[in-house]
């Protein structure tokens, strides 16, 4: 294992992170603030307690997720593909280093990345709400499992990517849509039958379903399912990974 | 001497169905300096990208110090220092940080005394803290030549190291390739500059169309193809090569003030000193003579056209 070159790697995406704190940290905590004033203070006042918890509270886990999920891909895949863009992902592919240190490498810095502003944003919320969190290795694990599972996501968007276009494609136009319809700010209890079963085939419905109960054990769906649905998407991103390792698609092509 | 690089039987096929490699198979001694010469798309850089990893082949193998470079990747690839043609760097990287995480790429330790040296020089020292936007084209070029370095490679590969550089620069920078050669680093570069390669290479590799046409010694390159040119400049311009010496290969040149004979250095006679007497004897007078040896451009344009 090249040790060296993980740590390079890593530290080299985090000092990014440092050096566009504004748009990395600041940008999303002052983004979350905004939710919980439309949605928590305005418009959370008019809407009674669901299942037993404050609406402010409610969306506090989406929200995180919402944010988890863009930010890993965010960074995930623009780790990869800027230096893809730039050429100077020669030096990486002529380097001692074995495709799974470089995952390591880019994935951990993303999840890295996501991680600290998930947390940031649940700091910030419990200044607007009272938060408490049932299941706190629950929290973890699904917290910690989505980062690395959606940085991964991530990392083969800017794999496939072949332009700046194509990199914000997903983040941009299926990723929001999937988590607003994915039950952040309502519970899909609340929703029309159809809309209720069409929703259940939105896989984020499980994250964010799964990510709430370990918060208030109150769910969408079993919480099972929603760590099965992780695990295997997690799954197919390291399967698809493998297949794009081997063949070397896109990258030594 | 022995091989450090071997490559035996290459070939490479792109997804576009275009084959940049047809079955090279070439040597590279330990301690020599090849020049890879060959015109735009011969293949030069798909050719030094198998040997680094960053392209997988169709077919072959290639070696370095005994180890495969598909197999053996981290042997292969962590003796292997790689300036690329195009200069790209981190924009926002100093040249510090930059170098120091190629050094960290190939697994190694931190030395900053290393790092200090190389930047030293590499005349960047003073450069050190800068953010690589804020550096020249040719400052840009040494950074990554310093990245290259940064590792202590034995193998340096050098694609097109000097385009866009001054001359200053570009002769800094071979009295940077003089002293690694010195040090016992194996130099590959590939370089438009044909004059350069004739000054600083051991060896001549002609490259086009996927294959390799010869490698040779440099020096035995220049004797066995060089052609030397005769040129005799004559005192009363002629209209027309007088009959009489119609059995050698002349041309008329300059409105018939000078007259031109190719010979062949190799040859066992070389034919001037008949020339000079039927001159003489047909009272053609001769006001001067020279002789110029073909460059190694020739020699370049003439094996790439023969192989076309």
């Amino acid at each position: 294992m090249n040790i060296e070159a993980v740590k390079s790697i890593y530290f080299f995406e985090m000092a990014r992170t440092r050096r566009t704190l504004l748009q990395s940290v600041v940008s999303p905590v002052i983004s979350t603030s905004l939710y919980f004033i439309v949605f928590g203070a305005a418009i959370g006042e008019r809407i009674q307690q669901i299942d037993g918890v404050s609406y402010g509270a409610f969306i506090t886990p989406g929200l995180m997720m919402l944010t988890l999920l863009t930010q890993c891909i965010g960074n995930g895949s623009f780790g990869i593909y800027f230096p893809k863009f730039t050429g100077t992902i020669y030096e990486v592919l002529s380097s001692p280093i074995s495709m799974l240190e470089i995952v390591l490498g880019y994935v951990g810095a993303a999840a890295t990345k996501g991680l600290m502003i998930g947390t940031i944003i649940l700091i910030t919320a419990s200044l607007f709400v009272d938060l408490s969190i049932a299941h706190p290795f629950a929290m973890i694990f699904f917290f910690v499992l989505t980062a690395v599972t959606f940085s991964l996501f991530g990392f083969i968007i800017g794999i496939w990517a072949k332009d700046f276009e194509q990199l914000n494609l997903i983040p941009m136009l299926v990723v929001p849509p999937l988590v607003f319809l994915g039950g952040s700010f309502y519970s899909v209890d609340m929703l029309p039958p159809f809309w209720r079963a069409i929703s259940h085939f939105n896989p984020v419905l499980y994250l964010i379903s799964g990510f709430r109960w370990s918060f208030f054990e109150i769910s969408d769906v079993n919480p099972l399912a929603s760590a099965v649905i992780i695990l295997a998407f997690l799954g197919i991103c390291m399967a698809v990974l493998t297949w794009i390792f081997r063949t070397g698609y896109r990258l030594r092509n | 001497m022995a091989s450090i690089v071997s490559v035996s039987n290459l070939s490479k096929t792109y997804a576009s169905g275009f084959e940049a490699l047809k079955g090279v198979s070439l040597e590279i001694e330990e301690g020599e300096i090849l020049a890879l010469l060959g015109p735009n798309g011969a293949g030069k850089t798909t050719l030094i990208s198998i040997i680094c990893g960053i392209v997988n082949p169709s077919g072959g193998e290639v070696t370095v110090n005994g180890h495969d470079v598909v197999r053996d990747f981290r042997q292969t690839r962590s003796m292997i220092g790689l300036v690329p043609q195009e200069l790209t760097t981190d924009a926002f990287e100093t040249v510090w940080n930059t170098v120091s995480f190629s050094r960290g790429l190939h697994g190694k330790k931190p030395d900053p005394a290393h790092i200090e040296k190389v930047l030293k020089d590499l005349s960047l020292w003073s450069k050190k803290d800068n953010m690589l936007r804020e550096l020249s084209g040719g400052m840009k070029r040494r950074v990554l030549i310093a990245k290259a370095l940064s590792h202590e490679p034995r193998v340096l590969f050098l694609d097109e190291p000097t385009a866009g550089v001054d001359v200053s620069l570009r002769k800094s920078m071979w009295e940077v390739v003089e002293r690694l050669r010195a040090s016992g680093v194996t130099i590959i570069l590939t370089t438009h500059y044909i004059e350069e390669a004739e000054e600083i290479a051991d060896r001549i590799a002609v490259i086009n169309g996927g294959e390799i046409l010869l490698v040779e010694e440099k020096d035995a390159l220049m004797t066995k193809l060089g052609r030397k040119q005769l040129r005799v400049d004559l005192a009363q311009p002629l209209e027309r090569i007088p009959d009489s010496l119609s059995s050698y290969n002349l041309t008329l040149e300059d409105d018939g003030q000078s007259l031109i004979y190719d010979y062949d250095t190799s040859a066992e006679r070389t034919g001037i000193t008949a020339l000079l007497a039927a001159l003489a004897e047909t009272g053609v007078r001769l006001r001067d003579l020279s002789t110029r040896q073909s460059s190694l451009e020739d020699i370049f344009v003439e094996i790439v056209e023969a192989g076309r």
